[in-house]
């Protein structure tokens, strides 16, 4: 042990320490599309979970170390609850989630022998696709708002400018999830090949903006492999569009609705 | 100096008025098990004493998904079991990951019960009527389930159909002759506003349909595709044949 280490260096060996592990990690994507927020994680488990319910309209995904992101996971659900109780259901919002996640995980970082290994996404659903929010926590307490698509992991870098090129907000289900598992698949290959990824080395939940009440959703089983294998006219209409209206399109214009997939 | 009526258990309360009278209460609740599932109903009168302190007060709540809760006794006690019970098992089935089994839903229930009972005794008193459908049984015919419960938190698991609540007498002696096991949920609907029109046609604190305002018995149902509760127009159209029927033949 050392006498006296600068805080700077004591930062950026935390810092260092928690990016290399996060970095080691399988990647998580949460974006938005017409019906509502979708999360994709790759994730070889069918019982632990990187993506869970929060509360109505808030859903949760985390990439790193397990048990940090499971504590994390379950105060957020006790601190939703509680509010909710106290208060309104109503009362319960992503923002105030975000905040407190913020706080606690930049407490660890600055405080703990050791940082949490943790990314975090916390994700709200509202009424129309524009207004729905994604906040992204990072291991030392950073909060950023990042509506439309947010990557964490490994690899978010590389695949971040491509996901938000291709995304559209008002996307079908197949045409998100398409997007988000061609994103997973670009990475992690053999020699930098792209690889497939099958439905059981995938996790998928949605918050459903339809839905009133509890909105969150898990994809699981035969529904989640027909969602997979819809993939030629999802990914076809996508391509189309992206390619249309790429060219054409100005700063602040919506977007025509692209072809809905049968 | 000798003072026995002074010792501890030998004191009666001071005298005062019993928080019974200052709080709302009275009601009859049903449920009953059908082919499907279960079914549970119940009325809509709140009294203070003789006065009729609400006319359309919820009694029947979704517990969760799959299941029914029903509260008698002081309204604003019961009412806030509930909301808290609701809370505790969404809570669990998030923390968790999956849901409680029917059976512990009925413990946790049990337990918040017994912790009322220094307020109970106090003449605060909530006691709830538990049903529910259990994923875990056999067949569908055997998924419908009611618990009933003591002010101590005493749990009994009833065969059929029961009812709880000042006017339960009536309604239990009304099913008891009507009730056979393997009904359709539909003709146990039926079968539990007829006895919700016994009850309240024998106890004062338990309220009859009100056909001039519309305002009828709560009626919920848990079978596999999860807890629902009746339309008003659903309700309206079978406490109206109830009353129909009534019309021909008082006794039912």
């Amino acid at each position: 042990m050392q006498f006296y280490a600068s805080p700077e260096q004591m930062m950026r060996d935390r810092s260092e320490y928690a990016r290399k592990n996060i970095a080691r990690g399988r990647n998580t994507i949460v974006l938005t599309y017409s019906g509502g927020v979708l999360f994709v994680a790759e994730n070889l488990s069918k019982s632990l979970h990187k993506i869970g319910e929060i509360y109505d309209r808030i859903g949760f995904a985390a990439v790193g170390r397990y048990n940090e992101f499971e504590n994390l996971r379950r105060a957020g659900v006790r601190m939703a609850d509680m509010n909710g109780y106290s208060y309104d259901r109503r009362d319960v919002t992503a923002l105030l989630l975000a905040q407190a996640y913020a706080q606690v995980v930049g407490a660890i970082f600055t405080e703990q022998t050791k940082p949490f290994e943790v990314e975090i996404c916390v994700a709200q659903v509202n009424q129309r696709p524009e207004q729905d929010e994604l906040y992204r926590i990072t291991y030392d307490g950073s909060v950023t708002d990042e509506p439309g698509v947010l990557a964490m992991g490994g690899q978010s870098d590389s695949i971040s400018g491509g996901l938000r090129e291709r995304h559209r907000p008002d996307l079908p289900l197949e045409g998100a999830l398409r997007l988000a598992v061609d994103a997973l698949q670009s990475i992690g290959g053999e020699g930098g090949q792209p690889r497939t990824l099958s439905a059981d080395q995938l996790e998928v939940a949605v918050l459903d903006r339809a839905r009133t009440g509890r909105t969150f959703r898990r994809i699981v089983g035969a529904a989640l492999t027909s969602l997979l294998a819809a993939r030629p006219a999802a990914e076809a209409a996508a391509a189309d569009q992206a390619a249309g209206e790429a060219p054409a399109e100005t700063p602040g214009a919506t977007p025509p609705s692209p072809p809905t997939a049968s | 100096m000798a003072a026995p009526e002074l010792l501890p258990g030998r004191r009666p309360l001071p005298p005062g008025v019993a928080a019974g009278e200052l709080a709302p209460h009275g009601t009859t609740i049903v449920a009953i098990v059908s082919a499907e599932g279960v079914v549970m109903a119940g009325d809509r009168r709140a009294t203070m004493g003789n006065l009729i302190a609400n006319r359309d007060v919820e009694k029947v709540y979704r517990a969760d998904e799959y299941s029914l809760v029903g509260m008698a006794g002081t309204a604003g006690v019961g009412l806030e079991l509930v909301k808290l019970f609701q809370v505790e098992l969404e809570h669990y089935e998030k923390i968790e990951g999956t849901m409680l089994s029917l059976d512990g839903k009925a413990n946790r229930l049990a337990t918040m019960t017994r912790n009322n009972l220094g307020a109970a005794l106090q003449g605060l008193a909530a006691i709830p009527l538990f049903a529910g459908f259990d994923l875990a049984a056999p067949s569908p015919d055997k998924a419908g389930r009611i618990f009933s419960f003591d002010v101590a938190g005493g749990i009994y698991e009833e065969d059929g159909y029961h009812a709880l609540g000042s006017g339960s007498l009536f309604a239990k002696s009304a099913l008891k002759k009507r009730y056979r096991p393997g009904m359709s949920t539909d003709e146990v609907i039926r079968l539990a506003v007829e006895a919700l029109y016994d009850a309240a046609d024998e106890d004062t604190a338990t309220g009859g349909p009100d056909v001039t305002r519309k305002i009828y018995p709560v009626v919920m149902t848990a079978t596999a595709e999860g807890a629902r509760r009746l339309t008003d127009e659903e309700s309206a159209q079978v406490a109206e044949a109830v009353v129909a029927g009534r019309m021909e033949n008082p006794g039912g």
